[in-house]
Order: C-alpha cells, then sequence, then structure tokens
C-alpha cells in the first residue's frame, strides 16, 4: 500500500466560469462519480436539499459549505477538495464565478495546474468566461479544458456545441495558452464528467476525469534556472552542531547539486554547495518544489530574502519592476500610490509610477486614456521599489515572477502582479 | 514523468515546511496548538524536520478541557520532553473553577465549546501573534474555506466572507496590533495521506489509534467510550468492543470505531475504503448544519 505511492503524482485545478455556469455542481458530480463521496457527507447534503425543497441532491453543496453561500445558491469563496484515482491525486481549488470575488477565483487559480472553464451551453461566452479565460492565461495556467455544461438544456446539440468552441478558439487565440482542450458535458446528469454520454454520440474525446488523469504536468516546474530564495537562517547554537549556519528555503528553479559555484544576490558574493541537508540526512541534489537546507563552504552574510543562484545564470536585480496587475480592493489604485510588496521572501515598499494602461476584458483593448485602476481591472504598471528585487519574467518563473501589494493601513492585499 | 518529480506526499510535506519557516520567521511569538490528536502530532513532526538540526522555535500549546483521554496526556509529555520544547496548557478546568465560563450540564454536555475562551485567553496572556493549528481542508465544509494564513481580529473571529486573498505561495502575515494568525500547515492533506506519510515516517503514535478492547456504549448511532465524565442515559448499556479513535479530541465528543486494524498498514487499509468520514464520529459537528463554521468564527481551532 505506502509502496504502491512512491509515483503518486499531485494536480491542482481550479474552475472558472461565469455565476450558475455549473462549476459546483461539476465538482460535486466529479467527486460523486468517482466514489470519493463518504456517506454522512451524502445524507448531510441530501438532507439540506430536501429541506430546502430541492428535487433531487444538490451535489453543489459538496462545495458551498458556507452559511451564506447556501442562503444566496452561490459560491462565495475558494473551497478546496480533494480525491484520487489509482493514477493521480487531485486537489480541487472550486471558485467563485460572481465578478465581485474575482480575487477569491485568482487565489485559487494561483497555484493551478489546470483550469477548467465552464461555459453555459445557453449563453455561450460571456464577458465572464473572458474574464477568468484572460486571468488563467496571465497565470500562465498550463492547460484549460473549456467544459462547455448544461448541454441538456440545447438537446446535446453538436452544433451549439461547435459555434461556443469556434467563438472560445477565437477569443483564446489572443491569448497566451499553450494547451485547450474542449468537453461537452452535463454536469447535473453526469455526462462526459465521468462515464461517457450516450447522448452525443457525436463526441469523440475524453470524458473529464480521462483529460484530468493524463495532462502532462511533467515540465509545469522551471527546472533550469536555479533559484533558492532564503526563507529563514538555521542555527542551532547547540554543542553538537556549533558552526552549522544553514540557509533554509524552497528550491524555486532549477537543480541545485552538492559542489555546485553558486552566488549570492543581492549581495554578489560566490561560494560552493557544502551541503544540501534535511532532516533525513544529506542529499545530492534538490529541485523544485523541494523544501531544503542548503550549507556554503564560505562564511557568508546571508538572510532572509537574499538568493542563491547559479554565477553563470542570474535573475534581474531591479528596482524598477514591470507587472501586470489583477486589482482586488474596494479602494481604487492610487496613481503614484506607496504600497508594500512581497516577492519570494523578500518584502519592501513600492510606489506605482505609471499605469501604462488598462485592459478592457471584452475586447482586449489596452486603453490608455481611461486609467482609473478598480476592483477586479486588470492593467498594467511601472513600480519603482525602495530595495532591489530578484527577479524573472513570470512567463519563465511562476515564483520568482510573482508579487503581491498590500495597503500600508489595513495591511489588506490589494493586489496580485505578474512581472513582465 | 521525469525523474525530477516528488511523490504527492513529498510534495505536501514541503509545501507545509515552508509554510512552518514562513510562520518562524514573518512572526515574533508564534505558538503551535497542539491536542495530542494525529493531525497535531503531524504537524510537530514536520515542525521539527523544518527547523533541524535546531530546535523548533514554537512554543506547544494545550487546550486541555480535563476530560482527555490519560494516552493523550502521557503521549503528549513524552513528546515535549523527547523535542525539547516549551508547553503551555490552557486549563478548562481551571477556567471553570475561576468562573471565566460556565460548564454546560445534561447527557450531551461537553467542554468542547469552553475551550474557544480558553484558548482565546491563552493566546492573549502569552501574547502570541500566530497560532498553528492542525486543521485539513478536507475534514469538514467550513475547513474546505480556509487559507494557509487565516488572519483574526483583536476578538480573535474568523471572517469567512471577507478572507483576505491568497496568492502563490506569498502569504501576508501582516496585522494591526491585537490581531492574530492562524496558520493551517497541513491544510492540502487528507486524512489518508496523513496515515501514509505517518507509516512512511514511522512516527510513533498513541495506543487509542490502534484497535484495543474497551468498554463503549451507543448514542446517536456513534459509540463512546465509557468515562465518569461521561453520565449514561439508563437505556445505554456498555458493551466490550475492539475499537479505535480516528480522531482524538475530548472524551465527551471523540466516537470510537468497531475496528481490528493494529498496525499502522491496517489503519491504511481501512480508511482508504471507509464510507464515514472521521469526523463522523464528532458530536461537536452535529450539532446543527453550520455547528464548524459557527465555533470558527468564534475564533474555535
Ligand atoms: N440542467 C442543468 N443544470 C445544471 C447543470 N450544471 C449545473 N446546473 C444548475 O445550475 C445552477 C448553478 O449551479 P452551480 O454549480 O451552483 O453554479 P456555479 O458555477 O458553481 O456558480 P457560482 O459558484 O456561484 O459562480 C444550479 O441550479 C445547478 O443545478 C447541467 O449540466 N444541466
Ligand atoms: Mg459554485
Amino acid at each position: 500500500m505506502v509502496n504502491s505511492l512512491e509515483h503518486t503524482e499531485l494536480l491542482r485545478f481550479t474552475t472558472a466560469g461565469s455565476v450558475d455556469d455549473g462549476k459546483s455542481t461539476l465538482i460535486g458530480r466529479l467527486l460523486y462519480d468517482s466514489k470519493s463521496i463518504f456517506e454522512d457527507q451524502y445524507e448531510a447534503i441530501s438532507q439540506t436539499s430536501s429541506k430546502r425543497g430541492e428535487v433531487g441532491v444538490n451535489l453543489a453543496l459538496l462545495t458551498d459549505g458556507l452559511k451564506a453561500e447556501r442562503e444566496q445558491g452561490i459560491t462565495i469563496d475558494v473551497a478546496y477538495r480533494y480525491f484520487a484515482t489509482p493514477k493521480r491525486k487531485f486537489i480541487i481549488a472550486d471558485t467563485p464565478g460572481h465578478t465581485q470575488y474575482t480575487r477569491n477565483m485568482v487565489t485559487g487559480a494561483s497555484t493551478a495546474n489546470v483550469a477548467l472553464i465552464l461555459v453555459d451551453a445557453r449563453h455561450g461566452v460571456v464577458e465572464q468566461t473572458r474574464r477568468h479565460s484572460f486571468i488563467a492565461s496571465l497565470l500562465q495556467i498550463p492547460h484549460l479544458i473549456v467544459c462547455i455544461n448544461k448541454m441538456d438544456l440545447v438537446d446535446f446539440s453538436e452544433e451549439t456545441y461547435e459555434q461556443i468552441k469556434e467563438d472560445f478558439s477565437t477569443f483564446s487565440h489572443r491569448l497566451d495558452v499553450k494547451d485547450v482542450e474542449f468537453i461537452p458535458m452535463s454536469a447535473l446528469l453526469g455526462d462526459n464528467v465521468v462515464e461517457k454520454s450516450t447522448n452525443m454520440d457525436w463526441y469523440g474525446g475524453s470524458t473529464l476525469l480521462y483529460a484530468l488523469e493524463n495532462v502532462h504536468i511533467g515540465s509545469d516546474n522551471n527546472f533550469i534556472d536555479c533559484r533558492f530564495p532564503v526563507q529563514t537562517v538555521i542555527r542551532p547554537y547547540s554543542d553538537d552542531y556549533h558552526d552549522y549556519r544553514g540557509y533554509a528555503g524552497r528550491v524555486a528553479g532549477g537543480v541545485f547539486k552538492k559542489g555546485d559555484d553558486v552566488m549570492v544576490l543581492p549581495s554578489g558574493f560566490t561560494s560552493k554547495i557544502a551541503k544540501i541537508d534535511t532532516y533525513d540526512g544529506e542529499i545530492e541534489e534538490a529541485y523544485p518544489p523541494m523544501s531544503v537546507t542548503l550549507l556554503l563552504e564560505d562564511d557568508i552574510d546571508i538572510s532572509r530574502g537574499d538568493m542563491i543562484v547559479r554565477p553563470n545564470n542570474q535573475p534581474d536585480v531591479t528596482q524598477d519592476v514591470e507587472a501586470m496587475l489583477c486589482w482586488f480592493n474596494e479602494r481604487p489604485l492610487q496613481p503614484r500610490g506607496k504600497y508594500a510588496i512581497m516577492h519570494t521572501t523578500q518584502e519592501a515598499r513600492c510606489i506605482i509610477k505609471d499605469v501604462r494602461y488598462r485592459l478592457d476584458i471584452n475586447t482586449l483593448h489596452r486603453d490608455e486614456d481611461n486609467k482609473e485602476v478598480k476592483m477586479n481591472d486588470i492593467c498594467r504598471v511601472q513600480l519603482r521599489t525602495t530595495a532591489p528585487l530578484l527577479t524573472d519574467p513570470y512567463r519563465k518563473n511562476r515564483i520568482t515572477g510573482s508579487i503581491i501589494l498590500i495597503d500600508e493601513q489595513t495591511n489588506e492585499t490589494v493586489a496580485a502582479g505578474m512581472i513582465i | 514523468m521525469n525523474t525530477y518529480q516528488l511523490n504527492h506526499l513529498r510534495e505536501l510535506e514541503s509545501e507545509s515546511i515552508f509554510v512552518l519557516r514562513e510562520v518562524a520567521a514573518q512572526f515574533e511569538n508564534p505558538v503551535l496548538l497542539f491536542s495530542g490528536g494525529k493531525d497535531s502530532i503531524l504537524m510537530v513532526h514536520l515542525a521539527v524536520k523544518a527547523f533541524h538540526p535546531a530546535k523548533i522555535p514554537f512554543t506547544l500549546l494545550h487546550v486541555d478541557t480535563g476530560h482527555n483521554f490519560q494516552e493523550t496526556i502521557d503521549y503528549r509529555d513524552a513528546l515535549v520532553e523527547r523535542i525539547g520544547a516549551n508547553l503551555i496548557v490552557g486549563s478548562v478546568q481551571e477556567a471553570i473553577d475561576n468562573g471565566m465560563v460556565r460548564e454546560e450540564t445534561g447527557y450531551n454536555a461537553t467542554r468542547n465549546y469552553l475551550q474557544t475562551a480558553v484558548l482565546l485567553d491563552s493566546l492573549e496572556k502569552g501574547k502570541y501573534d500566530a497560532a498553528l493549528g492542525g486543521g485539513r481542508r478536507d475534514e469538514e465544509k467550513a475547513r474546505a474555506k480556509e487559507r494557509f494564513f487565516s488572519h483574526r481580529d483583536e476578538f480573535g473571529q474568523w471572517d469567512p466572507k471577507n478572507q483576505r486573498p491568497e496568492l502563490w505561495n506569498l502569504f501576508n502575515g501582516r496585522k494591526l496590533y491585537g490581531e492574530h494568525f492562524r496558520v493551517f500547515p497541513i491544510s492540502n492533506w487528507t486524512e489518508l495521506d496523513v496515515w501514509q506519510y505517518l507509516a512512511v515516517e514511522n512516527v510513533e503514535l498513541p495506543s487509542l489509534y490502534f484497535a484495543h478492547e474497551r468498554e463503549v456504549f451507543k448514542r446517536d448511532g456513534m459509540l463512546l467510550a465509557d468515562s465518569e465524565v461521561l453520565p449514561r442515559r439508563p437505556e445505554e448499556k456498555l458493551e466490550k468492543k475492539m475499537v479505535r479513535c480516528r480522531t482524538i479530541g475530548d472524551i465527551t465528543c471523540t466516537g470510537v470505531w468497531e475496528s481490528e486494524a493494529s498496525t499502522l498498514e491496517d489503519i491504511i487499509a481501512e480508511v482508504s475504503i471507509a464510507r464515514q468520514t472521521e469526523r463522523g464520529g464528532r458530536a461537536d459537528d452535529k450539532r446543527s448544519e453550520t455547528a464548524m463554521e459557527d465555533r470558527k468564527k468564534q475564533g474555535y481551532f
């Protein structure tokens, strides 16, 4: 049992799409049909469903667990759910479709390998479909599966499916997405979720579960550019480990090997890796997303926020950052406003020097005239930071390419940023 | 699959260690909430790994209802001794004695709800700015909504409708004076992951988790352990059964399950085919549809 686990991969996926397109129902259906629901959970939601006078069991209740969500019949915040098949383990983030809660959608999507974009077959591609697809592409989610849902309400029409597929493709060609797949389904009835639909013989593709089990995720990490942001310094101060000084962190990119020449940024000092340490003993190499402790041959002043890299492959060391921002806060972006900024394990302050443009989600038009950035808007900005950041373009590395902005008065996270 | 691929347990381990290190780096006075259950045992194990060979930089806080299984207390004391940690006990009995909280009465009386007040009081007294909890998102539908870094106001309250966005691995631990964070490093682990990992890592566990003979009785479809703190109704007859715990909380609300599982391998086999969630045996979740959400809003674990 334990041994058969050695090769189980973890896949993280998120849902996206407009309100009521059936995201939560789909997750419920996926869990139910893959037999991942426990009897007491099922009993609890069937009781709630009948109390509310619903016909049948409302599977969306499996993820819509908050009182306020159940009252309104919508998803407000991300729910995380888990299931496994013999092939893979899955972490699902079921996110809200409501525009007001876009920030929660971004929260769920930021760590995903795959995004399921739901489209209501009756309504086709709508503004929120475009917004979420665009966000998924900004976040560089490597794989999109467009789930054309509620096919039962359009007589399982191939024509409708093809039309939506075409509409979506026209739009997505202009996005930066590599891998898009389309599946017609009914989350309510289970068609093409786990079981192949008998109502859509014209569809020759795979079911959703099959697609999730087989999408290739091996290359989603960056194994080329070595990046090790230091989280904390480990100094035991005990007799046995008197001179021990280890740099603890999680590998953000590349493969570090014992004996490698390394450089510490921003200081620029160089050394060699003396040891890659873990609780279970020394290891020969470390790669993403491993948490390890690096020991260097020389005593150098290194602290949290510094980054260990290879001398011949360095990130940008810069106080001027260009980034795409998703704005999350009711209080609009303040031009020339000052915010706290977090990037890997580093914190600094920054000023918004310029809003380059605001993006119109529907047309993808870059608006350079009206640059007022409100909640849920997406824009491109130029930032100036108080200390140099050690950055890569987000396209190259999702960890060293991402930032968040924090309102220094309220401490709220007001924006997510992807470095260009 | 390329050779640079962690299996899911190692990936979860790495994520949790990252979170534990962030807490040590971002907070001045963090505390680890230790209940004696498998999840907090896992959390301690991960913390030991995260800071090895240094000692863990967290004080352990146990909110003791006074209705714990003796095995839990023995295990706790041995663990604290072994890892050289500092333990603080918040006592519900003391809070009852000095009038801070009042005890429930009746057959279904439990001190579970009194823990919140004692927890918040202990956090305030110790001036702790972050409390690490072993909550997992797969446990319960309100827990499924938690962030890793969960902000609490000065009353310790959770506001589920207005949580901070949490992007990538950038955890915003900033707060105003008097506020604190609850941090859940093992958010993404399932019950099965926990057992599989504890087996791979050879972690010693309290004997309660393994099948043993015990006097039990049935209430509301659950089996409860015989104890002087749990008065029985006349029709509730004691029986001897082979049982084990799937979660360990206080005696009054921890259901036990009939089981023959005597090793971790047996437990894994049992959990992977279980038809009931582990909290299906928790009376504290059964009080209403949103019992957990309501408690969490008030500052529960
Ligand atoms: N007929 C039909 N109805 C569906 C299908 N999928 C979902 N629904 C219904 O659509 C409504 C909304 O479903 P939800 O799953 O709550 O939608 P959602 O996308 O999660 O909504 P938000 O999370 O609030 O954005 C519910 O009444 C579902 O029963 C489907 O395939 N066919
Ligand atoms: Mg939903």
